[in-house]
């Protein structure tokens, strides 16, 4: 199995409806300055390549940069930090985005029923919370509605400490998406967006990585 | 079922409604399942004409035994039930044929439970069973019952009374668990089968049928192992779009699929990916056998809610309160108390009753407030279904002065006839709008389990619905009903 890039991960899901924040990748500090520029500050950057999936751990992300010059720098840093092991690399640079809800979304193979869509209720406490639904792929807008109304944590979906309610539709949107790629795409062994951060209601996927059949 | 053999309707018809039924392998001896299945075949009642084989020959419970299958007249039997070793089983099933024949039950172990002899010899079955054109249930199954051609084809007990809700299990025993729940509930069944190994037809197999069966208003399962999970998804979900189907999984938990995988062979998967299969075909999953049996024993006597709003009415107030609270953890709404309700029922009512929902009368009925109250209740429009407590209470009174030193004196043979008489108003009431006007109405009190020759339970079983032993149960079995609703309108619109 291989694993593709956060970037190609997200090009991937993309094509199939799953929106997404924009996000430019740059090769260079300079480059990465005129990404932040194009998608606006404060912005994210992230050390990018195929090999490179743990990036947190590894400390190649950057939050919070608020103008060129912290870009530059921080884009420096990170394309230093990068060992021959990680192969191509590219800055990411991504607006900041922040909420104080995340959700998870996803694709797996289950042995039994193949290909499933996963939605769940993110953040450090997701593993213990556990809520999350599942339905075979490929699912409907009825039954991606069904499984945002199987979630326990409702609450969470509703206006939250003065943020609005969750878009479901833009939801629903995300879940319908993932179910096309993994029927467009059958090479597609799992995808993970994690997290999904509720901004405004709208659920914008700040991380993903899909793993696909056969060698890299 | 295997590629290249599909049972048809008429195949599924010779094992619940045969003309007649061969019993291979009748015994004498009362400890065997040759005896057991012939008893209870004759023992119930079965109209048609029944014909045990037996070596010996001989009479068997009064009934001549044919010494061989081939004496049998042909087109006389549709049904052959077997318990006979299975190694004398092909020759058997070839005779059979011969006769006419089209269904089999086999009961007889030494199949795909038993080593690889075993596992050669059930794919040898499939196979000879393709050939003849033949319905092959099990092998090591406990038996086939059909309530319209009161049929009880199966070595164990009971013979359920007749309904409405068809099952069929993985697990022989839990047949018998739920024809033992339709004895207590009154509820009645329409077919019963335990596929046993699963040879030739399983669960899915059976739903199928029970979807196109005129005599079947709901389905009722139990599986424990799936083989090929994606078709078993795709025929569910058919059949969920005709017809309401109740699943109940053993190996739920990791514990339980260990012992699932055992017990039938089949891969574990995880079960929140089972649970929204089972949510995505829309197939109403249990999770005990009692809270299935109970479930499906509400489809098959109460009409699908058409929306969430439920208004509970009950002779007193902690009744409603808990009621309210066991609705707040479903997808069921407490429906707000509607203005113009509300007038109507203060024009009926004095002043101390409730004002709200749920209705609580709180002692101030007469002895026409009841009904009047359920069916005012019922009627209004933004009235979904309602959940009816306090029954019971007046024939409970009944049976203990009944029961006590001073009956029939001081008064006692009337009051206690008018307590009786009142209950079995209440039931039939509740029971009559259920029919006008298409709505469940639910009635709940523990006197169903605790006392359950009470007027007003005995009321409800004769009135056809079922009695629920507590208000949470009939909650909980309400949201399933709504849950299935929801899932046909969403996917109607």
């Amino acid at each position: 199995m291989a694993t593709l890039s956060e970037h190609a991960s997200k090009e991937l899901l993309g094509r199939h409806g799953v929106p997404l924040a924009p996000e430019r990748l740059a090769a260079t500090a300079a480059e990465a300055a005129d990404a932040a520029d194009a998608v606006g500050y404060p912005v994210v950057a992230k050390l990018c390549g195929d090999a490179i999936a743990h990036k947190t751990e590894r400390g190649l992300v950057r939050l919070g940069l608020g103008d060129a010059d912290a870009v530059r720098a921080a884009a420096t840093d990170l394309l230093a930090a990068a060992t021959p092991d990680d192969g191509d690399v590219s800055v990411l640079v991504a607006p900041m985005v922040s909420g104080s809800r995340e959700l998870i979304a996803g694709l797996s193979r289950d042995p039994q029923f193949g290909m499933t869509v996963m939605v769940g209720v993110g953040g450090i406490l997701a593993e213990a919370v556990a809520d999350v639904a599942i339905r075979l792929v490929p699912i409907t807008r009825v039954d991606a509605e069904d499984m945002l109304d199987d979630l326990a944590t409702q609450k969470l979906l509703g206006e939250f400490r003065g943020e609005p309610a969750l878009d479901r539709q833009a939801m629903v949107d995300v879940l319908v998406g993932l179910s096309a790629a993994a029927e467009a795409d059958p090479s597609i062994v799992s995808a993970d967006l994690n997290p999904l951060i509720v901004v405004d209601g709208r659920p914008i996927a700040v991380d993903a990585l899909v793993e696909l059949e056969g060698a890299s | 079922v295997t590629a290249d053999f599909r049972p048809t309707v008429e195949h599924y018809l010779a094992l619940f409604e045969p003309r007649g039924v061969v019993v291979a392998g009748a015994s004498t001896h009362p400890g065997k399942f040759g005896f057991v299945a012939l008893h209870n075949i004759l023992a119930s009642g079965y109209p048609g004409r029944v014909f045990p084989t037996n070596r010996e020959g001989g009479d068997i419970l009064d009934v001549p035994a044919l010494t061989d299958l081939d004496d049998v007249p042909p087109g006389e039997a549709d049904l052959v039930f077997v318990c006979t070793p299975a190694a004398t089983n092909p020759g058997l099933l070839r005779q059979a044929a011969e006769r006419g024949i089209r269904a089999a039950f086999i009961a007889s172990a030494g199949y795909g439970e038993a080593g690889e002899d075993g596992i050669r010899a059930q794919a040898e079955l499939v196979e000879l069973a393709a050939e003849l054109d033949m319905l092959v249930v099990g092998p090591n199954g406990q038996g086939v019952v059909s309530t319209p051609a009161r049929l009880c084809a199966q070595i164990v007990a009971p013979y359920p009374p007749p309904g409405r809700i068809s099952v069929v299990s993985q697990s022989g025993n839990f047949v018998s668990s739920f024809e033992n729940y339709a004895r207590a509930s009154g509820v009645g069944i329409a077919r019963a089968v335990s596929c046993g190994n699963a040879a030739q037809v399983g669960v899915v197999d059976f739903l199928e049928f029970y979807a196109e069966d005129p005599e079947t208003d709901v389905a009722l399962a139990y599986v424990e192992g799936i083989t090929d999970g994606r078709r078993f998804y795709e025929r569910l979900r058919a059949v969920c779009e005709q017809m309401p189907v109740v699943l109940v999984k053993g190996g739920a938990t990791s514990g339980g699929a260990r012992a699932a995988a055992s017990h039938t062979g089949s891969l574990a998967t995880d079960d929140r990916v089972f649970d929204g299969m089972c949510r995505q075909a829309g197939a109403v999953r249990a999770t005990t056998i009692e809270e299935a049996y109970e479930v499906a024993a509400t489809f098959a006597t109460q009409p699908l809610p058409k929306g969430p709003g439920v208004v509970v009415v009950s002779t007193a107030g902690g009744w409603g309160v808990v009621t309210a609270d066991a609705l707040s953890r479903t997808e069921l709404d407490l429906l707000p108390m509607p203005a113009d309700l509300k007038a109507e029922l203060d024009t009926k009512l004095p002043p101390r009753w409730s004002r709200n929902n749920p209705i609580d009368l709180a002692g101030s009925e007469t002895k026409d407030t009841i009904p009047d109250v359920l069916a005012t209740a019922t009627r209004h429009p933004d009235v979904d279904a309602v959940i009816f407590l306090g029954m019971g209470i007046q024939g409970n009174t009944a049976k203990m002065e009944r029961e006590g030193p001073f009956y029939p004196d001081h008064g006692l043979e009337r009051i206690v006839a008018f307590h009786e008489r009142q209950e079995h108003r209440y039931a039939a009431a509740a029971s009559e709008l259920i029919d006008e006007l298409h709505k469940p109405v639910l009635t709940a009190t523990e006197l169903a389990t605790s006392e359950p020759d009470n007027a007003a339970v005995q009321g409800v079983v004769e009135s056809g619905r079922y009695c629920y032993p507590s208000s949470n149960r009939a909650v909980g079995a309400l949201a399933r009903l709504w849950q299935y609703s929801r899932w046909r309108q969403r996917r109607e619109e």
